[in-house]
């Protein structure tokens, strides 16, 4: 066997660029995996505190790291957080990065869905966050006039309270709209008046968003199907995705949904969420949406490997939690999809055989040592183990198996992600502490996060330096400013 | 005979304080079905051969469920009692308290499948109480009216709730049970807590949680409280001779041997003695028996109920970790019996003054069954 050396060749020149390097991986491999909600293993305040802490450190010491990670994929509640943070400490913005620091913020708020985005601005309320800047952005965001009346009717509150707080002048009837009851008066603004006639028309009622409509069509006693039958073309494809069974129950039939705009984790978080009886008779519609989801994905991301194996952990804590139902396990699936339509080879091991990949449970121990082993002997280029890392049949070896892999050359690329954020360990649970150049682990919210993984993680390495990965964090924010 | 012939152990998985072992069983038995009835209810339970409305010898504990143990006589498949094609029947609503005739009872037979319904660990639990149960066999004259009267009754004890360990229930919940197991050995803070093992996988994963609601000894969950964490315990992955796959194959088969071999260690104290059993019950192919440990103040002591296959096989096993107060006392109680309930011939049959004996006799809290009178002069004889 080959000596390791205690510590990997360094591609930093000082011991501090290597830590700010190993405190960015750290943080960008968290912010994609937590969302802040509970987990099987923690629950949600233990979640947020660890999180909350990682943001804290990072924005304090690498703010222009920090304000950057906005560019490279992470899921929409860290970008939450680091708009709010970033616009709470704009007075220690250094003055050379204040223009990119707020395109970036303006950028990544446009680029938020709207739900999230008004909740931020909600929150900048709440937490007394107003200057100058902040005031000028929220009030940009809010006034944009293609989305600003439709906002006004569906974010009701949220729009009013960040009108309020911005300083933001309220246009045209907005302020009869919003502040001085609707009761009064007829408006000109067409979505107003479908609004306040829908207070006392059944008809009106259908020209709202559907969550408006909702509520309305309660106080007018309309019945369930009716109301569905009629609602159904201002659905979003969210809501068509979580009324698909409601439907079918009172309909008859679903609401149309176009599977292909759904990316896969979200569409197998469905599919696993329906009844056993009900995937096996739908089984060939459901597999047809995963694989066109899975090819759309891939054409996206742009990558090729050759031959790749994953394994798969569908213990019983890829269930997830009441907060996040099976998503460890709806992670899994597309990424089994995912990766085999992203390489000319693929093969898929389960922790426990899977005949059917749409029909899996979460059930059994965490084996993930006999499926690496099988893995191993197909001899794949790239092994990407998804798990959330807490392994006990036997306990915790996993990792080691795969540096003695790698080390003797029986496979040439490992890669561990998980899409658990474990609060003890202020990230996602590795497979390994001792090698984390060899099996490097990073977080993921999606399967399609893969490649962003994969690229990532070559920066864990200890010959990469923090140069490179400030220069990837720089491409990658240009594109994302473009 | 082994406690656990015909299962194996699995690695432990740990949270906190409480470390639990999977028992796996690689053939499930499909002749012998146990399910879990739930009660909700205290219950009292006549154990003397009358009618249950009867005074008599009553039982008196809060029960929260009873196990229904179904086989079949000629080996063929039976299904477990509740199962069911369709939605589940409504619930039906308890009573406050529930009289229930005897420990175990045999319930009507349906389609040439015998039922019996138990009630888990209180079965055990009674072989205990009841030892020694009428006190004294000849009336000497140091034993108190009461006892002259009525024996030891009402003899109780103190069990703690399942649920009142801290962590036992987010430990079951985040426990991923394997595809074979059967049932589990359960440690708190390396102390062995108690042994569940179920005859079928499908019996035990619905009847896992009912251990919250079995009781533990009182030991164990301030075992739980003053040391939260259990010491860590781990298998190094010994990768440095292996050259090719099969080498790594064979250091993983040898942590796993590894831990077979730490979950032996552990399980020690219900693997290696050798208790006294009673057989309560036959039923086909099958012996439902209650055992009691030798009641030795320097080893754990465990009571438990287990059902035993011809072969000799452990179908159904669930034990109960006696305190130290109560193996004390059963000790002293054993030893009185010997020295056929004398104070003087006891302490001379167990080498020890007898004012020593009668302080150990208060201590244990049986002071009770003695006159004031017979103790303090008992109290008064030289020590030396």
């Amino acid at each position: 066997m080959e000596a390791v050396p205690l510590l990997p060749a360094c591609g930093d020149p000082t011991p501090s660029q290597r830590v700010t390097r190993e405190d960015l991986l750290t943080f960008v491999s968290a912010a994609f995996a937590c969302t802040g909600q509970r987990e099987f293993h923690s629950d949600g305040r233990g979640q947020q505190i660890s999180i909350k802490f990682l943001h804290d450190y990072v924005v304090g010491n690498y703010r222009r790291l920090y304000a950057r990670m906005l560019a490279c994929g992470i899921n929409h509640f860290n970008q939450a957080e680091i708009v709010l943070r970033l616009l709470a400490t704009g007075k220690h913005v250094r003055p050379g990065d204040r223009a990119e620091e707020n395109a970036l913020v303006t950028r990544a708020l446009e680029r938020l869905p709207t739900q999230r985005a008004m909740r931020l601005v909600s929150r900048l309320a709440e937490e007394g966050v107003n200057n100058r800047r902040t005031r000028a952005i929220v009030a940009r965001y809010l006034s944009r006039p293609e989305s600003r009346d439709f906002r006004a009717v569906k974010y009701r509150r949220h729009v009013r309270r960040g009108m309020l707080h911005a300083h933001v002048a309220f246009p045209d009837e907005t302020a009869a709209f919003l502040g001085a009851g609707i009761e009064k008066r007829r408006f000109t603004t067409p979505l107003f008046e479908q609004f306040r006639a829908a207070r006392h028309s059944e008809r009106a009622v259908y020209e709202l968003p559907f969550t408006i409509a909702e509520g309305l069509a309660r106080k007018h006693g309309i019945p369930r199907a009716t109301f569905l039958e009629k609602i159904a073309p201002k659905m979003t494809v969210n809501e068509r995705l979580r009324f698909q069974e409601t439907t079918r129950k009172e309909l008859g039939e679903s609401v149309a949904l176009d599977v292909g705009r759904l990316g896969p984790t979200r569409l197998a978080t469905f599919v696993l969420g329906l009844p056993a009886h009900v995937r096996e008779a739908r089984r060939a519609e459901l597999d047809a949406a995963l694989e066109a989801s899975a090819a759309r994905a891939a054409r996206a991301t742009g990558v090729r490997y050759a031959k790749v194996a994953c394994v798969l952990d569908r213990s019983w804590s890829a269930s997830g939690s009441s907060e996040k139902r099976r998503r460890p396990l709806a992670v899994a699936v597309a990424a089994g999809r995912f990766l085999a339509a992203v390489s000319d080879e693929a093969r898929s091991f389960w922790t426990e055989p899977v005949e059917d990949d749409l029909a899996v449970t979460a059930r059994g121990a965490t084996d993930l040592a006999t499926p690496i082993l099988a893995a191993l002997a197909w001899k794949p280029e790239l092994l990407v183990v998804v798990s959330d890392g807490f392994e006990n049949d036997p306990p915790e070896v996993a990792g080691d198996l795969l540096a003695a892999a790698r080390r003797r050359g029986l496979c040439p690329f490992v890669i561990h992600v998980n899409p658990v954020f474990d609060d003890a360990s202020i990230g996602p649970k590795p497979l390994t502490q001792r090698f984390p150049d060899l099996v490097p682990t990073f977080g993921i919210r999606d399967a399609e996060d893969i490649p962003t993984a994969v690229a990532f993680s070559a920066f864990a390495h200890g010959a990469a330096s923090l140069a490179e990965l400030e220069a990837t964090l720089a491409t990658r924010t240009e594109a994302f400013l473009a | 005979m082994s406690m656990l012939q015909g299962l194996r152990l699995g690695p432990p998985q740990t949270l906190g304080a409480i470390r639990i072992i999977p028992v796996l069983r690689d053939v499930a038995t499909v002749d012998l079905r146990l399910a879990q009835r739930s009660i909700d209810a205290l219950g009292v339970v006549s154990v003397d051969h009358r009618a249950k409305d009867d005074p008599g010898i009553k039982y008196v504990a809060f029960v929260p469920h009873a196990f229904v143990v179904s086989h079949t006589s000629d080996g063929s498949p039976v299904a477990t009692l509740g199962a069911q094609f369709g939605l589940p029947k409504g619930e039906q609503k308890g009573h406050a308290v529930k009289l229930m005739h005897r420990m175990v009872k045999r319930l009507d037979d349906e389609d040439g499948t015998s039922r019996v319904r138990m009630l888990p660990l209180h079965l055990a639990m009674e072989g205990f109480l009841a030892l020694h149960f009428r006190g004294p066999d000849i009336l000497w004259k140091e034993y108190s009216a009461a006892t002259k009267r009525f024996g030891l009754d009402p003899r109780t004890e103190r069990v703690a709730r399942g649920s009142w360990l801290p962590g036992l229930e987010e430990a079951l919940r985040i426990f991923e049970l394997a595809e074979r197991q059967v049932g589990m050995l359960l440690y708190v803070q390396e102390a062995f807590a108690s042994a569940f093992v179920m005859p079928h996988p499908d019996d035990y994963r619905a009847a896992h949680r009912s251990v919250l609601e079995d009781f533990l000894g009182e030991t164990l969950v301030q075992f739980g409280i003053l040391h939260p964490e259990a010491p860590s315990a781990w298998a190094h992955l010994d990768t440095d001779g292996a050259e090719t796959l099969e080498d790594l194959a064979r250091a993983i088969e040898d942590v796993r041997e590894r831990w077979r071999d730490y979950a032996t260690t552990l399980a020690g104290a219900l693997l290696e003695r050798d208790p006294d059993v009673e057989l309560v019950r036959t039923m086909g192919r099958f012996r439902l028996e209650r055992f009691l440990p030798k009641f030795d103040l320097e080893e754990e002591s465990h009571v438990g109920e287990r059902i035993v296959a011809e072969d000799g096989s452990v179908q159904y096993l669930k034990t109960f970790r006696l305190s130290t107060a109560q193996v004390r006392r059963a000790y002293l109680m054993k030893r009185l019996a010997e020295g056929e309930w004398r104070l003087e011939a006891t302490a001379k049959r167990m080498n020890v003054p007898l004012a020593q004996l009668a302080d150990r006799v208060i201590a244990a809290g049986l002071g009770y069954m003695f006159t004031p009178f017979a103790l303090a002069e008992a109290r008064k004889q030289p020590v030396a």
